[in-house]
């Protein structure tokens, strides 16, 4: 009931005003809360990511930066709360959703070609029991062109570095032709070129009105690569664009206890105030 | 039996000229295709095992059904009636897994084991009870452990036939999603597919040929069509689709020879021979498989140490023309260089000149070797690469100089041109227009040399 007429009619119990989802917001999160086990891994989470923004969520390990990422297309199942995507709930907006999981969760030993993989973020257009068509690998070509993998597209992907098999995925999510991209932790362990060009990327899309919410865990590069961040340990500690909400006190409620993170957060800040 | 009417019998065999002996071939074969086949999908989905626990929860279902029906006065060895037994069991068996695996109250594999042993345990024990209650009926029961292609009639390799055939057409219809689910079920879901019902689809798949296979190779061995020939296609491509056929191929050839093989010595178990056959695919796939077996593997290394050798060879001599500035060296001197003992540089070299790039002269004692024109061209692309490297290490790694040698020695022959590339982009400034970038430590006084690669 509350799911399909929510926004319009006004429910007397339960967390109120359902109008704080904004319609044109590409992710909107609402009073989430997720558990493993009974332990809480989000807490209370309220977020609305404004449209066209480059959003990094940062936090400390186990802060539910992946959770939440995954609670917000169903991945994972939600204790309370609610996501909307463009307004509507994500069964009916997978579509505009691009989601970039993170390397680890496959097994690249997997016998496919690179070609293969990308073309998977095409199987729902394609439809049930048709083949790959060429019209289809024409576009995986495209999108493994803008991640700078043509060449390897016949390569079996276990033989790919770790950044190549990074930009594989993110080719897999670019055929979509998404609106709004949900990716985890694509920074992580890659080569500096990598590096570079899905920062690339990432403007690119955003150039194209696109928004991209971005797991990230290098403080040094928040302020470079990000116009909005999302400070997560459980609770959202702050939220905003990042000149403002990136400060170090912030940093200190998020990371909280971890002294070694401390240091570096407080390292980073000063580093961009020493050089812009 | 005289040797003619033996000859006679191989004969018969070969060509199929029994009908009888025809259709339970044709009825393996397509068994061990359809085997291969979904086995594939359930080896990359990691979940081939389960095979194994549904066939082993089959046999007391068989026993049941047996003991049910002549209980009841019907003819207890009736086929339909004791598949749908050991059908109705195997559900059953995956149900008993999947309700103790729920919550993680219990391992997947723990329950695996635990059904697996005690459903197969029942089994043999409700057997036991129908032998002491019909021991005359009761012998073909037995069978089911371990497979008897001879037991095999019309009708039961009419189903094989079926089964396998409706196997293959969901398999080639959902081949594309079931790829997608076995190689991320994350992605899958987020992209509106349900991986739920694709995975019941594929594990009725499974327990289908497992139940039409259990008379032919019986409850322990079938298994192995699910197993072994999917693992035995995947030293041969590396592609899924391809994966699929050959497995499906490999199946069936394994199926073809074991039920042959059934046909001449009737009184071995059947399942034992298909699965011997198969074993045997497997080791020649291990051995010689295209992609990943041992011989493909070994040519490869073999490759690359010769031209891992043969890289350094060029360069030591290069680097003792350099220091010496005469036009040939000894190789004594290639061997200090590279720390060789004097019959690895005279091999190296040797190899050198049979390839055109060097010159040995003297051979025997006061060998020396000097660089072919095309040979110190070869010889410079290496120094290249290997000096700019080095300086790559020092500036972006922060190597001492003092052990960039040893460092880039090492990792120098695996560099890929798009990386040497950018290098030489990156350090131009280190090259001299004529060619060679200088060394950044000094050639005469290299530490101990690296350890020889033979």
């Amino acid at each position: 009931m509350r799911e399909v007429d929510g926004p319009k009619e006004p429910v007397e119990t339960g967390p109120p005003p359902f109008s704080e989802h904004s319609a044109d917001s590409p992710l909107s999160i609402h009073a989430m809360t997720v558990a493993y086990d009974r332990r809480p891994v989000l807490w209370d989470v309220d977020l609305d990511i404004p449209p066209g923004s480059l959003v990094g969520i940062v936090g400390p390990n186990g802060a539910g930066k992946s959770t939440l990422v995954k609670a917000a297309i169903d991945l994972v199942p939600t204790l309370s709360g609610r996501v909307r995507i463009f307004g509507k709930p994500f069964q009916s907006r997978r579509r505009m959703v691009g989601y970039v999981p993170q390397r680890e969760s496959v097994d690249w030993e997997f016998p496919v070609t690179v070609l293969d993989v990308a073309c998977m973020g095409l199987y729902d257009r394609i439809g049930w029991c048709r083949r790959v068509n060429r019209a289809a690998k024409e576009r995986g070509m495209e999108a493994l062109e803008r991640v700078g993998l043509a060449d390897f597209a016949d390569r079996q992907i276990a033989r790919l570095s770790g950044g190549q098999q990074q930009r594989t995925f993110l080719a897999r999510a670019l055929v979509q032709d998404a609106h709004l991209y949900l990716m985890d932790e694509p920074f992580a362990a890659v080569d500096a070129a990598t590096e570079e060009s899905i920062v690339e990327l990432l403007r690119e899309l955003r150039s194209t009105g696109r928004t991209a919410v971005v797991v990230h865990h290098d403080l040094q590069t928040v302020r470079r690569y990000f116009d909005h961040v999302l400070l997560l340990n459980t609770r959202v500690v702050a939220f905003g664009p990042t000149e403002e909400v990136f400060t170090p006190e912030h940093l200190q409620a998020t990371y909280s206890g971890k002294l070694t993170l401390l240091e570096e957060a407080s390292e980073a800040l000063s580093k961009h105030g020493s050089s812009p | 039996m005289s040797e003619a009417t033996e000859a006679e019998h191989l004969l018969d065999l070969l060509f199929l000229t029994n009908w009888n002996t025809r259709v339970v071939v044709l009825g393996v074969v397509m068994l061990g295709a359809a085997g291969g086949v979904v086995g594939t999908f359930m080896l990359l989905r990691r979940r081939v095992l389960i095979g194994d626990a549904v066939s082993h929860a089959t046999l007391p279902g068989i026993a049941i059904a047996f003991l049910v029906a002549t209980g009841l006065g019907y003819e207890g060895r009736s086929m339909p009636v004791l598949l749908l037994g050991a059908l109705g069991a195997g559900l059953l068996g995956i149900a008993v897994i999947q309700l103790l695996n729920q919550g993680r109250r219990v391992s997947h594999d723990a329950a695996l084991g635990v059904v697996l042993s005690t459903f197969f345990g029942t089994g043999v024990a409700l057997l036991g009870i129908a032998q002491q209650h019909a021991s005359a009926s009761v012998a073909g029961l037995e069978s089911f452990i371990y497979g008897k292609t001879a037991s095999m009639l019309q009708a039961d390799a009419i189903l094989i036939g079926a089964v396998s055939l409706g196997t293959g057409v969901v398999c080639l219809l959902f081949f594309k999603e079931f790829r997608l689910v076995c190689f991320d079920p994350g992605f899958a879901r987020g992209r509106g597919l349900s991986v739920l019902k694709l995975d019941l689809l594929l594990m009725s798949l499974v327990v289908s040929v497992v139940i039409v296979g259990l008379q032919a190779v019986g409850v322990v061995l079938v298994i192995a069509i699910l197993v072994i020939p999917a693992a035995s296609a995947r030293f041969w491509t590396d592609s899924t689709g391809r994966m699929v056929l050959i497995a499906g191929g490999l199946g069936a050839l394994g199926g073809w020879i074991g039920a042959m093989a059934s046909a001449i010595a009737p009184r071995l178990p059947s399942g034992a021979l298909v699965v011997l056959a198969l074993g045997g695919l497997f080791l020649l796939s291990l051995s010689f498989g295209g992609r990943h077996g041992l011989l493909h593997q070994a040519i490869q290394t073999g490759r690359r140490t010769r031209r891992i050798r043969r890289e350094h060879a060029l360069r030591a001599i290069l680097e003792c023309l350099e220091v010496t500035t005469e036009e040939e060296c000894t190789v004594e001197a290639v061997a200090e260089r590279r720390g060789w003992e004097t019959r690895q540089a005279q091999a190296a070299v040797r190899a050198l000149d049979r390839e055109g790039l060097a010159v040995v002269e003297h051979p025997g004692r006061e060998t020396t070797v000097r660089l072919s024109e095309s040979g110190r061209r070869e010889a410079e692309a290496v120094v290249r690469r290997h000096r700019l490297w080095e300086h790559y290490l020092i500036r972006h790694a922060r190597f001492d100089s003092g052990h960039v040698d040893r460092g880039a020695d090492e990792l120098e022959h695996l560099l890929p041109m798009d990386i040497l590339e950018q290098l030489e982009a990156e350090l131009s400034a280190e090259g001299s227009a004529s060619g060679l970038p200088s060394s950044p430590h000094r050639l005469e006084d290299r530490p101990g040399g690296e350890a020889p690669i033979a």
